[in-house]
């Protein structure tokens, strides 16, 4: 796993009893999830994630060890972690842990609905979602304070947005039926998944139960609205009035076939893009990635065949994929920002995979 | 649950039976301004036509490949061929970033769709630029196409690939409509092991065994050959191979 700290090699968990977790007992398994440490005692780096694995049911770490009893065993020797100075000092872990760690199973909420609270358990225990919708800060921490608040995911170039703001991913003004499909089939009506979100609903969210999906989306739904976008600057207003009309014209000839004249989508095919948050956002990371990466949706139980977005990366330049990105962040009253060709030069070379 | 009592005759009831239909009427309307511009209840056509739009971009819209040196012809290939070069796209045996990041999450039986979309494509042949190679190179691509080379036990490609060159249903790809430097490239990936296929890996024990010149020569050669009179690849069995390929992943 590259991390901006050096890289980090995961370790064998298959049941091999001398590389893997065959000789470890229930007990030490749900330890481990619940404090953050090694079966010896050692601190573990957060690239595991502990801080949300803290919250979960002794049960559902039971189930979790069961399974992985099950499946072959791999002898495979476990490598030292390459940290980069001082990040290779795991003793250092004791401060980040007294800042971002709080240990504790999930306490429900009881002025809350079953239903919220099953929600917030998977979101916050199971589903870690903070870890990637969280900015992580330059110790590597998601502060609590900022939690759900959205962040740049390091080493992969895609921007995991706000969950709170209702003008990133914020699901405020979201119907119910709209999360759940977005979820678990990777498409709705307001939008689809895509980059790392596409992998968390192809290996995981899809095969969550109806009523599992359901609660998540109620307590996302329901998370306190934060933070506004900034009203653009005069540079970005000029580059906007420059790069409009370019745009425009690339939207017509390449995009609107599928997305509409007006930037309206066709249902669960093709995304709106009027009103679409993804593309909005103060971050234009994601929306010039689309466009110079393409991309499928997960094929999901729900949606198996699901329509696909071209590459535009070897069709446009740096200029004209600036100024589509640019006409669809500020046309139709989405109220996006000008973006410029520096911006979508410094993506080409975003890691794919 | 609250009860609702439906008794109610007269004016109360005439009342509440219009609140209810002006509700019911209004709901598609306030729901239409919210999002009057940001969705839509039209779908997309449901063919794999347009399913396959973001390959089409590239490879032609018939599948028929482009300009592009490295965007290859797709139509017509064997769909055995076609989806287990998706598969190994998906999974990381082929590497080629866009086309990896593309499939990472698409299943097997719509990779499957694909493959059998494109095979059943019939679209003209593109004119390829010349080869840029003198004419003894060009015979040298030609001598180890039709003839291979004993010596070196290398095979020609005409021994599996076929007479005419279309491949051979269900794996075995055609070499005929391809750049001269996408044919090199898959030549030089092969040998190099950044192609592979399932073992035994057959084609990269061919091409260890070829020069940077062989490759030059026989990508030159095939690029430089007039499209077929059929097309369609040769049926299953059809060719008894030089090289023998279990393992190959078609199921």
């Amino acid at each position: 796993m590259a991390t901006p700290f050096g890289t980090l090699y995961s370790p064998d968990i298959s049941p091999d009893p001398q590389t893997g977790i065959g000789a470890w007992t229930p007990d030490e398994f749900y330890k481990m999830m619940h404090t953050g440490r090694t079966r010896s005692g050692a601190l573990l780096y957060p690239a595991m994630p502990f801080a949300a694995y803290t919250r979960v049911t002794r049960a559902d770490a039971d189930a979790i060890f069961a399974y992985l009893k099950s499946v072959p065993p791999v002898r495979q020797k476990n490598r030292e972690q390459d940290l980069r100075f001082p990040y290779n000092n795991r003793n250092l872990l004791l401060g980040w842990r007294t800042l971002y760690f709080k240990e504790g199973e999930f306490q429900p909420d009881p002025s809350k609905s079953s239903e919220f609270n099953r929600g917030a358990y998977l979101v916050e225990g199971l589903g870690h979602c903070s870890m990637c919708h969280t900015a992580i800060n330059a110790l590597g921490g998601s502060s609590k304070s900022e939690t759900f608040q959205g962040g740049l995911i390091p080493a992969q170039e895609w921007y995991a947005p706000s969950l709170t703001s209702n003008r990133e991913a914020g699901l405020g003004d979201w119907s119910i039926k709209d999360i759940s499909d977005l979820l678990q089939a990777g498409v709705s009506a307001r939008g689809a998944v895509y980059g790392p979100m596409a992998e968390v609903v192809y290996n995981s969210l899809q095969y969550l139960s109806d009523s599992d999906i359901r609660a998540m989306a109620v307590y996302l739904k329901a998370l306190p609205s934060t933070g506004e976008t900034a009203a653009p600057n005069e540079v970005q207003t000029q580059d906007k009035l420059r790069l409009s009309p370019l745009g425009k014209k690339i939207y017509a000839a390449q995009c609107a076939v599928c997305h509409g004249a007006n930037g309206e989508g066709k249902g669960w095919d093709f995304p709106p893009l009027a009103a679409n948050q993804s593309i909005q956002m103060a971050s234009s990371v994601n929306p010039i990635r689309m466009v110079l990466n393409g991309g499928y949706p997960p094929g999901t139980m729900r949606n198996p065949r699901p329509y696909g977005m071209p590459p535009f990366a070897q069709q446009l330049s740096d200029e004209e994929v600036a100024a589509v990105v640019t006409y669809i962040r500020t046309a139709w009253d989405n109220h996006g920002t000008a973006i410029t060709a520096e911006d979508v030069n410094a993506l080409r070379s975003a890691p794919l995979n | 649950m609250s009860k609702i009592d439906c008794r109610h005759g007269g004016f109360l009831g005439a009342l509440r039976y219009a609140a209810v239909l002006v509700a019911i009427t209004m709901l598609p309307i306030v729901a239409g301004r919210l999002h009057a511009q940001s969705q839509s209840s039209v779908t997309a056509s449901d063919s794999t036509a347009t399913r396959v739009m973001a390959c089409t971009a590239c490879h032609g819209e018939r599948g028929q490949g482009s300009g592009d040196d490295y965007f290859p012809r797709l139509a017509g290939k064997p769909a055995g061929y076609l989806y287990n070069q998706l598969v190994a796209f998906r999974d990381g045996q082929r590497k080629y970033p866009p086309m990896n990041y593309l499939l990472a999450y698409l299943p097997d039986t719509y990779l499957q769709e694909m493959a059998d979309y494109f095979a059943t494509q019939q679209a003209p042949f593109p004119a390829l630029p010349k080869p840029t190679v003198g004419p003894q190179v060009l015979a040298q691509g030609k001598k180890l196409v039709l003839q291979g080379d004993d010596a070196r036990h290398i095979p020609a490609c005409v021994a599996c690939h076929g007479a005419s060159l279309t491949g051979m249903s269900p794996d075995m790809p055609g070499l005929l409509g391809l750049h001269s430097k996408y044919i090199s490239a898959q030549l030089g990936a092969s040998r190099y092991g950044t192609r592979t296929s399932s073992k035994p890996n057959c084609m990269q024990q061919l091409t260890m065994q070829l020069s940077e010149a062989d490759i030059t020569a026989v990508s030159a050669y095939l690029s430089s050959l007039p499209a077929p009179a059929n097309p369609a690849p040769a049926p299953a069995g059809s060719l008894k191979l030089a090289l023998t390929c279990e393992g190959a992943r078609t199921k």
